[in-house]
């Protein structure tokens, strides 16, 4: 093997780094644009998926109009607050913030079934990142109407199985109240048994990101709750 | 280039870096690389397919990129050099592929790490790639990644029909009445060890069949 003198190393790694630095910034700068674009129509979709309207990624925009109707920013109590738009809210972000400080972001949307449905996004930790998702309530403000979870990193054919439609149509039907208890919705461990208005059955490897679902939905749902009390039938 | 050296692109040289890794030479049974990330993507047959593809993909390249550079590499601080080249490229084509096939980038996710981190990667290119041309050198990257995929679809095809009673995300078994007759989906099969002792029972399979690769006492 030819040898390098300590001089030549030291350029050539100068020079790989500075080329790797440049080429990657470049990359990341001229593809910035379309890659937001990308999650904010991924953003739609999941939102619309939540309503179980089936979309691809050249209609989203088109039915996301069609359907969602209005988004709005509550505050901790439950009151409207004005002038922030409701689809730019991180919801991540607001999660650092002190509880009376938060922006709670709701939309509003209208399916084919004529359905009042409300979406509420949330966000939580699973076992290696972030999951997040959306839970729509019909307009008793407890049945759930339709649920979207994602993740960023769970482990595929395990946690990952969260966002799969046969995991998340479980989901149907389930309350979020006992009587006017707020009690959300359990991820249980060997399955829930039948007729269980609170239960869902949790993914068989998937312990931890289950787990991380059902405090995800407690922790965001229960921010809503006195927007949702007040507004029950 | 001398006329003498010249060899045909598919000589009997270069086919057999193809098909070596598929049994012989395989990354996984027989040169033990890449266990990792064969336990991890292997609890379903797509991921698993996923991985195999973009393995593949990424060694084969650079295998290439290392092959035609080999000559300038410093000895000292060639593995840095390779691990800058197999970063830089597995993070530019998930920034492609996050701005142009989001879809592809989403199921990627988590394998960019892996992919970075796989050592069948490290392995060819310091074991093929710093000493060959690079025309072999980027046969021998997609042999291995076949034969790492090949035996990634193997478990996971194993793991997916016994663990979830699905191939490929299709309900077989519960189409076949399986579950009336009181069968059920063996939970151990879907958990990282399983992977373990799937792969041990491959190379036991193998070497069974083909002693040359048994150690001398």
């Amino acid at each position: 093997m030819k040898q390098f003198s300590n001089k030549y190393i030291f350029i050539f790694s100068a020079v790989m780094v500075i080329a790797v630095a440049a080429l990657l910034s470049m990359a990341a700068t001229l593809l910035q644009p379309a890659q937001e674009r990308n999650l904010e129509i991924e953003k739609k979709k999941n939102m619309l998926e939540s309503i179980n309207v089936q979309v691809t990624k050249e209609n989203t925009e088109e039915l996301y109009d069609k359907y969602i109707k209005e988004g709005f920013v509550l505050n901790s109590k439950g009151e409207p607050v004005a002038g922030v738009d409701a689809f730019t809210v991180v919801l991540k972000n607001e999660q650092k913030k002190p509880p009376e400080e938060q922006y709670l972001p709701v939309f509003r949307a209208v399916p084919d079934d004529g359905e009042k449905v409300t979406i509420f996004p949330v966000e939580g930790k699973g076992l290696w990142g972030p999951i997040y998702g959306y839970v729509s309530l019909k307009s008793d403000m407890n049945t759930i109407y339709g649920t979207n979870f994602d993740h960023k990193g769970e482990t595929p054919g395990l946690g990952a199985e969260i966002n799969t439609t046969a995991f998340e149509s479980q989901f149907l039907g389930k309350k979020l109240f006992d009587n006017d208890k707020f009690v959300s919705v359990q991820v249980i461990k060997g399955g829930a048994p039948e007729g269980d208005i609170h239960g869902v059955d949790a993914i068989s490897g998937g312990t931890i990101t289950s787990k991380g679902l059902q405090k995800m939905i407690f922790d965001c749902m229960e921010k809503y709750n006195s927007y949702l009390l007040k507004n029950r039938i | 280039m001398d006329k003498k050296e010249k060899e045909p692109v598919f000589s009997a040289k270069n086919l057999k870096l193809l098909t070596e890794p598929f049994g012989k030479n395989n990354p996984i049974t027989v040169q033990v690389l890449g266990i990792c990330s064969a336990l991890a993507v292997t609890v379903k047959l797509k991921p698993a397919i996923v991985m195999a593809l973009s393995v593949t993909i990424v060694t084969a390249v650079s295998n290439l990129v290392i092959a035609a550079m080999r000559k300038f590499i410093p000895d000292r601080i060639r593995i840095i050099v390779q691990l800058v080249v197999i970063a830089t490229m597995v993070i530019l084509v998930d920034q492609f592929l996050k701005a142009y096939v989001f879809d592809v980038s989403k199921q990627l996710s988590v394998f960019v790490g892996l992919i970075i981190t796989n050592c069948i990667l490290m392995g060819r290119l310091e074991a093929f790639a710093m000493a060959n041309k690079p025309w072999p050198s980027f046969i021998d990257g997609i042999g291995n990644g076949a034969g790492y995929g090949l035996i990634l679809v193997v478990v996971s095809f194993i793991r997916e029909l016994f663990g979830s009673g699905t191939i490929y995300g299709y309900p077989v078994l519960e189409k076949l009445g399986l579950y009336k007759t009181g069968y059920e989906n063996n939970g151990m099969v879907i958990l990282p060890p399983m992977a373990l002792i799937l792969v041990g029972l491959i190379i036991w399979f193998q070497r069974s069949r083909d002693k040359s690769l048994v150690e001398k006492q």
